[in-house]
């Protein structure tokens, strides 16, 4: 092969077949240099940069939906990339890959974009200087999260999470005049650098021992040396990769015992950054954790292909492989979970309490991760449903923590407070904020008919589904178990947030005014809640497209 | 998966209209269009709603005032489902929309269609929030509801935790002093319960499959749809057959279909060394006897009891209690048998516990409030165990007749407490609301200073009691008389229980309606009873009275599907416990001569 074929070859990859799935994050990437432009020129300078990011977030969101409608529904479970439609297809020379999760993941995290920058708009950070700042490094993490999303290597795995993490250490910081949220950037940006430190070192072994940063081939050769046994050095050193690797996850995951950061970063930086990086982060965050688990546990030639395929001899070692990463990802969701809920119980911030909150639903999500992997050498449909169980959680929490974040960041405009005790007595004045919060937060402590019960209730299905096919079933039993009690535990602390706005008088020294949905924030307020409530009674729609998403497990 | 089913269904508008209509007017009424101050309005619109609930439900339960009976209405000695309305709602899950009524929920439905009117009337002293109130209640009414009528578990579930917010808000706002403890502890019981329901659940849906069932089975669960003629029920049945994996349920019916299949899949399958049936029994139980509630899980009770505002007490005492014996004898018993079986002895334990611990809690009391919600606790009890003999011969002796009696009598049990306790929780509020206290110390004299309250309280009281020709003597009696069969020491408890009863009842009517004169606090206040209370306690009393001189007017609801479900039951123990060449069935209905004394 000379060099000109290659060239030929790469350059027909590129434009013939990568890039058309790239247009999403490429019209991204236009964006940004849009709004920088306007910057540049008086006379767009007057624009606001919000409308035009806008603008170009809608036809990103355009052809996200486009691509996760395009994949075809019915033949699902055994093509590869026939003619009927792609549904595994490389990119870049195999660097990214689309699947019906890229598609899936993209499309939410357009869709978050296209209800957050409205929502930013209202709740007035930033204001207009700062606009062209805000939305550039808001769209830069979103792109390095559809990468993280679409990862197919190990270096690019890495290139996603600092494109996505460094805006944000810069966003933690918006706040230029007030020390918290300096403290929270660096804070932050500390533990980032610490933790990519150690993943960059992480998949440098496991880079070094496999040959490969390509994580099909990675599969290939991992189960060769997991099954020649001999090696048991190298084992060791692999799985030490692979804990490494998984040190970087967990920080974006904000899973115990990598969580400290999150707290302090919430509490510091302003509630529409905690929005920001609860949702769309641990979104990608989540994909990627898949993509890894995934791409490193099942064979190549599963993927795509019907459960026979696990049974090849040579990828008996994929099955200790998954077992090791099932365990590892099972018992930090139990950790993280129950951690998240107690250490909610004390706090006195509501930005600090969502922050656990969220670490908690970072912890039923991995449950379900767990799930999936395990079930995978089992029933690859079963697992399918537990993949589907993630992405329903993801697109719910989505609405509810998107909501609670508005609802923390429009009170604090009116109250100028984010302490739990200033609601006091909200309900008096404004009731309808007090409905939109119970909506959100009784949602995320996952009671019907509520989003948030739907997507608990698939996660616990696919525990008990994986206790029911005998995958991995102790650790599983002790999922559910711990599953089960820390809904019980979660009822406290979000609940005292509602008693206090309902329950206790209001202070007499109330500054600000009443809180009518009749307005812009209220309307940015209901249309984040009302989903979560239709969700919760007609959800056949949105975990349709969550199934498609959960056909990516081989 | 299934055939969609047309909206042309009889029964599909007053069932959902049941269900849905004080969800629907608790949703205009949270519209700004209805101002807070329009306070008359608003109750007004509430009772209303209630009120047109309640004819909607006696239009289903008793044709015979409407006129000639239209296929959504109830037919009176028709053991099986009726009024079946089944619809998709996510096919992903096979979960559908699927109501309808028998003898064992109808009944509770008029109950609580009944007493929510009452509560609802009973509401105009509440002046606090008056709108946020009546948009919580309706919600709660739109809970309960669907509780009863749902089969479908996914759906059961939903309602079941529906209730929970509105009742965390209603005891929480409107209580008394201790409000906000009683209202977080309610919850927290409530949702510690439901989440092992749910487990529960969920263990029973991955563990079951429709192809175990036959066609006659399928189409008796509803999972086909009885309505389908011949060839689109063929369709429908073959769907199923030729499934290349198995097809879970939440179809409550087809999953005690398939509980008491002879090769139970619930049965073999194994969870920690038990039987996945015992421990779904198990956790269901839990979950069930939180709502009942049994003792040791009922210290919620008094507490929310005590806090809660009059009307949301007659609620709690009149229809929530109702709910987990409901859940016990719809869910628990049909779907686990061989587990309700072997647990027998729990269910009737802890039932008899209830029933001693309460009525000797209640003696104790000095709260009049509190008296009467350790009632609810013993007198729940009989209902434990009426429920828990059912299983309980397992020897040779198939009593079915005796199970039939138990449960019967615990059927009745739950209506007339139903009755009679919201009724008592009324009485302590009207005199609450002229004196604010309950202190039974200091009441007295009561009978002179309003004698045609007290005349009433003291007939709803007596009904409490378990006085024969008052509606709480006939439940308790059979209930009695059934346990004999099981065990004569439990019989002998629950029989002496009744005087223990009596005991606190006439106790504390001395203590309150009797003696000389009122010296309490606010003497002044004792005003005679207003027509509104007047109008909400006489019915009260009509019924006790009328359900203790004709229980048949229930039993004629009650007993053919109860003794049904006793029968299959029945038959069901003798083919899995004694094989094939078991007892004939003609040996069910002799007389036992050698008792199963366990």
């Amino acid at each position: 092969m000379n060099l000109g074929s290659l060239i030929t070859g790469s350059l027909n990859d590129t434009f013939a077949v990568s890039l058309p799935l790239f247009r999403t994050e490429l019209c991204l990437a236009a964006t940004i240099v849009l709004v920088l432009l306007c910057r540049m020129l008086p006379v767009l300078r007057r624009l606001d940069s919000g409308l035009v990011a806008l603008g170009g977030v809608c036809f990103a969101l355009w052809y996200a939906w486009n691509d996760l409608r395009g994949i075809p529904v019915g033949g699902l479970p055994h093509v590869g990339a026939d003619a009927a439609g792609l549904v595994r297809q490389e990119l870049f020379g195999g660097l990214l890959v689309f699947d019906s999760l890229t598609a899936y993941i993209r499309f939410l995290l357009m869709g978050f974009l296209v209800l957050y920058i409205p929502f930013t708009k209202a709740s007035g950070i930033p204001d207009h200087e700062d606009g062209a700042d805000f939305y550039t490094l808001v769209l830069g993490a979103t792109l390095g999260m559809c990468l993280m999303a679409s990862a197919n290597h190990l270096l690019m795995v890495f290139m996603a999470v600092e494109m996505a993490s460094v805006p944000s250490y810069a966003l933690a910081g918006l706040l230029k005049g007030r020390k918290a949220s300096s403290e929270a950037a660096l804070k932050y940006a500390v533990y980032g650098a610490g933790a990519a430190g150690i993943m960059l070192y992480g998949i440098s072994l496991l880079g070094g021992l496999l040959g490969t940063c390509h994580l099909p081939s990675m599969a290939a050769e991992l189960a060769r040396v997991v099954d020649a046994g001999t090696a048991n050095g190298s084992v060791m050193v692999l799985a030490l990769g692979g804990l490494m690797v998984a040190v970087g996850l967990a920080f974006k995951l904000s899973a115990v015992p990598f969580h400290f950061w999150c707290p302090d970063v919430f509490e510091g930086a302003a509630a529409e950054i905690g929005g920001f990086l609860s949702v769309a982060s641990k979104t990608a965050a989540v994909a990627l954790l898949l993509r890894i688990c995934f791409g490193l546990g099942v064979s190549p030639t599963g993927i795509g292909g019907a459960a026979a395929n696990l049974a090849e001899p040579g990828l008996a070692g994929l099955a200790s492989t998954r077992h090791f990463m099932v365990y590892v990802v099972g018992l930090m969701a139990a950790v993280t979970c129950t951690l998240g809920n107690l250490a909610a119980y004390g706090q006195t911030n509501m930005k600090r309490l969502l922050a656990y909150s969220t670490i908690a639903h970072a912890g039923y999500i991995m449950m379900a991760v767990a799930a999936a992997v395990a079930l995978v050498g089992v029933n690859v449909a079963a697992s399918r449903e537990a993949v589907s169980a993630v992405a329903f959680y993801l697109g719910t929490y989505l609405f509810m923590n998107l909501g609670a974040f508005a609802i923390v960041a429009l009170l604090r405009n009116r109250l100028r407070s984010e302490e739990i005790d200033s609601y006091a007595g909200l309900v008096r004045s404004s009731p309808g904020i007090v409905i939109a919060t119970a909506v959100v937060l009784v949602s995320l402590i996952g009671l019907p008919p509520l989003a948030g019960f739907v997507a608990k209730f698939l996660v616990f299905s696919s525990l008990v589904q994986a206790i029911s096919l005998e995958a991995e079933r102790p650790l599983m039993l002790v999922l559910l178990v711990v599953g089960g009690l820390n809904t019980v535990l979660s009822l406290f602390y979000y609940l005292r947030v509602l008693k206090v706005m309902t329950f206790d008088p209001p202070p007499a020294d109330r500054v600000g005014g009443e809180f009518s949905l009749v307005s812009l924030p209220g309307a940015v307020v209901t249309a984040l809640v009302v989903p979560v409530v239709v969700l919760g009674v007609f959800w056949a729609g949105l975990y349709a497209c969550a199934q498609l998403a959960g056909a990516f497990a081989s | 998966m299934l055939p969609t089913d047309t909206l042309s269904q009889p029964a599909l508008w007053p069932l959902t209209a049941i269900v849905f209509l004080p969800a629907l007017v608790a949703a205009f009424l949270s519209l700004p269009i209805v101002p807070k101050a329009r306070e008359d309005f608003i109750r007004w619109t509430t009772l209303l709603t209630t009120a047109v609930v309640f004819v909607l439900s006696l239009w289903m339960a008793v044709p015979a005032l409407f006129g000639p009976a239209g296929p959504a209405q109830f037919r009176l000695g028709d053991p099986s489902m009726q009024a079946v309305v089944k619809l998709p709602w996510i096919e992903a899950f096979g979960i559908e929309y699927l109501l309808g009524v028998d003898g064992i929920s109808l009944p509770l439905v008029v109950l609580t269609t009944f007493l929510s009117m009452l509560a609802a009337a009973a509401s105009w002293p509440i002046t606090k929030h008056v709108k946020a109130y009546h948009i919580l209640f309706l919600l709660l009414v739109t809970g309960m509801l669907g509780v009863f009528v749902s089969l479908d578990f996914f759906l059961f579930y939903v309602f079941w935790e529906v209730m929970l917010l509105p009742m965390y808000f209603l005891i929480g706002i409107w209580g008394g002093p201790r409000r906000e403890y009683a209202a977080i502890k309610f919850f927290l019981y409530t949702l510690l319960g439901s989440v092992l329901m749910l487990l529960a659940i969920l263990m029973l849906y991955f563990t079951s499959d429709l192809r175990l069932l036959s066609d006659e089975q399928l189409v008796a669960a509803h999972v086909v749809s009885p309505g389908l003629d011949g060839a689109a029920r063929a369709t429908a049945v073959e769907a199923i057959r030729t499934a290349d994996r198995p097809l879970h349920t939440f179809n409550i019916l087809a999953l005690a279909q398939i509980g008491q299949l002879p090769n139970s899949p619930f049965a073999a399958a194994q969870v920690w060394g038990m039987s996945l049936e015992t421990w779904a029994f198990l956790l269901l139980l839990i979950g069930f006897v939180i709502k009942v509630p049994v003792v040791p899980v009922h210290t919620w009770l008094p507490d929310a009891h005590v806090e809660a505002p009059t009307p949301i007490s007659m609620i709690l005492a009149g229809v929530l209690l109702k709910l987990g014996g409901y859940g016990i004898l719809r869910i628990c018993y049909p779907i686990c048998p061989g587990a309700g079986l072997s647990l027998a002895w729990l269910v009737c334990g802890l039932g008899v516990v209830s029933m001693v611990y309460g009525a000797f809690a209640a003696l104790a009391q000095k709260d009049f409030k509190r008296m009467v919600a350790y009632s609810s606790v013993s007198h729940m009890g009989y209902v434990m165990l009426g429920l828990g003999v059912w299983s309980a011969v397992a020897g040779h002796e198939y009593r079915w007749d005796a199970w039939a009696q138990g449960v019967n009598g615990a059927m009745f049990q739950m209506l007339a407490h139903g009755i009679s306790s919201a009724g008592m929780f009324f009485m302590v509020g009207v005199l609450y609301d002229r004196v604010h206290h309950r202190n039974l110390e200091e009441f007295g004299g009561i009978f002179g200073r309003m004698p045609v309250y007290s005349g009433l309280a003291i007939a709803i009281f007596f009904a409490g009691l378990g006085l024969p020709g008052l509606c709480g003597f006939i439940g308790e009696v059979l209930v009695t008389l059934s346990s004999w069969n099981y065990s004569r020491v439990l019989a002998a408890i629950s029989a002496f229980t009744v005087i223990l009863t009596a005991a606190y009842i006439l106790w504390a009517i001395q203590r309150v309606y009797l003696g000389a004169e009122y010296k309490g606090p606010h003497g002044d206040h004792l005003t005679p009873i207003t027509p509104r209370e007047l109008a909400i306690a006489t019915p009260l009393v009509f019924f006790a009275i009328l359900f203790g001189v004709a229980p048949q007017i229930l039993f004629n609801y009650v007993t053919p599907t109860v003794n049904r479900q006793v029968e299959t039951l029945a038959d069901w123990t003798r083919r899995v416990h004694d094989g094939p060449a078991g007892l004939p069935v003609a040996a069910v209905q002799e007389p036992a001569t050698a008792q199963a004394a366990r």
